[in-house]
């Protein structure tokens, strides 16, 4: 679950202001709003990488407003994906795992457990520099997922990719939700990529959240017409 | 506009072959039989060459064994400076940062004698004892030349930070890392070419040093020299082929340490 309440944010020109939404245990929310408005922001809010005014953030039934990121087991793939540059992919799944003095036997098969749910076997050992943008984000989802984390903050992770591996990863997402049950905020302003993943739109208007289509879920099952452009791919 | 440039060029080119040429030319000091240089041409050019007659003088042996030292001694300084300093301008804003962004130019911007003359008379302020052990001493060797290799360090380590996606760090944060972790495993590995620009410039400007080093630890053979300073003792007594051949030796270290550089370091930050 994730539970934000009359959080106010000062970043720099603009401001967030009284911002209140909850994503249900276990849910996929999609925020949707302009370039610039500030979603990247309340992102780093929930992560707590930066610091809030006022409010209230409640992960996975746990106040974490004063906690720092490291203790908000929160998984988070920016925008850019920002991989480790020195890092095989291999050492991206296991790096969470090894900061947590997890056994190597166990890191070993959360790993190949990881590389089969977003196959990335082949690509274990390159490095950032050799991957394709579609490969980059499943690297950067996988790293974000290995610890297991209550919550997934994505930040437009489909936004470099060109339409087929869009449709690709879309697909992805929502498999590897319905696996893990992770709790799922992601953040775009496509919203063809709303209305096939979420089954919450938010949306980010003027420095407020509002649920939108009248607060009511959006039904999360294909519509027959994606059905049919999924297969077309 | 390419005319200029050529001219620049040339000149930095012409400067080093002159000087290559003068020890190639210049006249030979037959330190072995007229016979045998007679006998064996092309080896005497390399036995009566004024370097190889240069480095048979036990000073300029010492200097540049002190040479090496001081130099790699300041460029390690250096890093353990200008690591956590260049990282805390990149990253933070706090009050005073620009003023301590100026500061930092200062030693740059000085002319190297007023940062020798300083180094002097700040130790005057110091118990004797410390004094003694340092000014005119090979401790004040390695302290000017830190005071200003430093500088370009942290310089060169800021602007590598700079280029580094704060991002990463973050998501390191998130990942369960401390700020600590995040620097040392995400940070610092990204930034290791940066680290040996910094450090290969710093050595580069110890090696050159000179004002600062002649005022504050002077000039005393076999103690305080170092090679820029047998450039200068040698000049001094009119020796201008053990000049021209210690300049030699600088050069070839110089050029070591550009390629170095180049081939290891961040291109756009080299030097």
């Amino acid at each position: 679950m994730i539970l934000v309440e009359r959080l106010i944010v000062h970043a720099g020109s603009f401001r967030l202001e009284n911002i209140s939404f909850q994503v249900p245990e276990g849910g996929y929310a999609v925020l949707m709003g302009k370039t610039g408005c500030g979603k990247t922001t309340l992102l780093e809010a929930i992560a707590g990488l930066k610091a809030i005014s006022h409010g209230r953030i409640v992960l996975d039934g746990s106040d974490v407003t004063r906690l720092k990121p490291a203790e908000r087991n929160v998984g988070l793939v920016p925008q850019d994906a920002a991989l480790f540059t020195t890092m095989s992919v291999r050492d991206h799944l296991a790096f969470a795992l090894m900061i947590r003095k997890v056994p190597r036997a166990v890191i070993r098969r959360r790993v190949a457990e990881l590389a089969e749910m977003l196959e990335i076997g082949h690509l274990l050992d390159r490095y950032p520099a050799g991957l394709s943008g579609g490969e980059t984000q499943r690297v950067a989802l996988g790293r974000a997922l290995s610890f297991r984390p209550a919550t997934l903050l994505l930040d437009e992770p489909l936004s470099a990719l060109d339409d087929q591996t869009r449709d690709q990863m879309m697909g992805l997402l929502k498999r590897v939700q319905a696996e893990t049950k992770v709790t799922t905020l992601h953040v775009t302003h496509n919203r063809r990529e709303a209305s096939r993943l979420a089954n919450l739109l938010l949306e980010l208007v003027d420095g407020r959240v509002e649920m939108s289509r009248s607060g009511s879920p959006v039904d999360a099952r294909p519509t027959p017409a994606e059905r049919q452009e999924t297969r077309s791919h | 506009m390419g005319a200029i440039g050529a001219t620049y060029v040339l000149l930095i080119l012409f400067m080093l072959l002159a000087d290559a040429a003068y020890m190639v030319t210049g006249e030979t000091r037959h330190t072995i039989s007229p016979e045998w240089t007679q006998d064996h041409p092309v080896l005497a050019k390399v036995v009566n060459s004024p370097i190889v007659a240069a480095m048979a003088k036990q000073e300029i042996r010492y200097s540049i064994v002190l040479s090496l030292i001081s130099c790699t001694m300041t460029a390690l300084l250096s890093l353990v400076v200008a690591i956590p300093v260049g990282y805390l301008l990149s990253r933070h804003r706090f009050f005073g940062r620009n003023l301590l962004d100026a500061i930092l130019d200062i030693p740059i911007v000085l002319p190297p004698l007023v940062v020798g003359l300083s180094l002097l008379i700040l130790f005057r302020y110091f118990p004797a004892a410390i004094r003694e052990a340092v000014v005119y001493e090979i401790p004040a060797v390695i302290l000017a030349q830190f005071a200003v290799a430093c500088a370009f360090a942290v310089r060169t380590m800021r602007a590598t930070f700079d280029q580094i996606d704060a991002r990463r760090e973050q998501v390191a944060l998130t990942l369960g890392c401390s700020r600590v972790q995040a620097f040392g495993l995400v940070v610092l590995p990204e930034s290791m070419r940066g680290v040996l620009t910094a450090g290969t410039l710093a050595w580069a400007r110890a090696l050159g040093e000179f004002g600062p080093l002649l005022i504050f630890a002077g000039a005393t053979r076999n103690k305080t020299e170092v090679l820029s300073t047998t450039v200068f003792l040698e000049l001094s007594i009119g020796n201008l082929e053990a000049a021209v051949a210690v300049s030699l030796i600088m050069v070839a270290a110089a050029v070591f340490v550009l390629i170095v550089a180049r081939l290891w370091g961040t291109r756009s930050l080299t030097l």
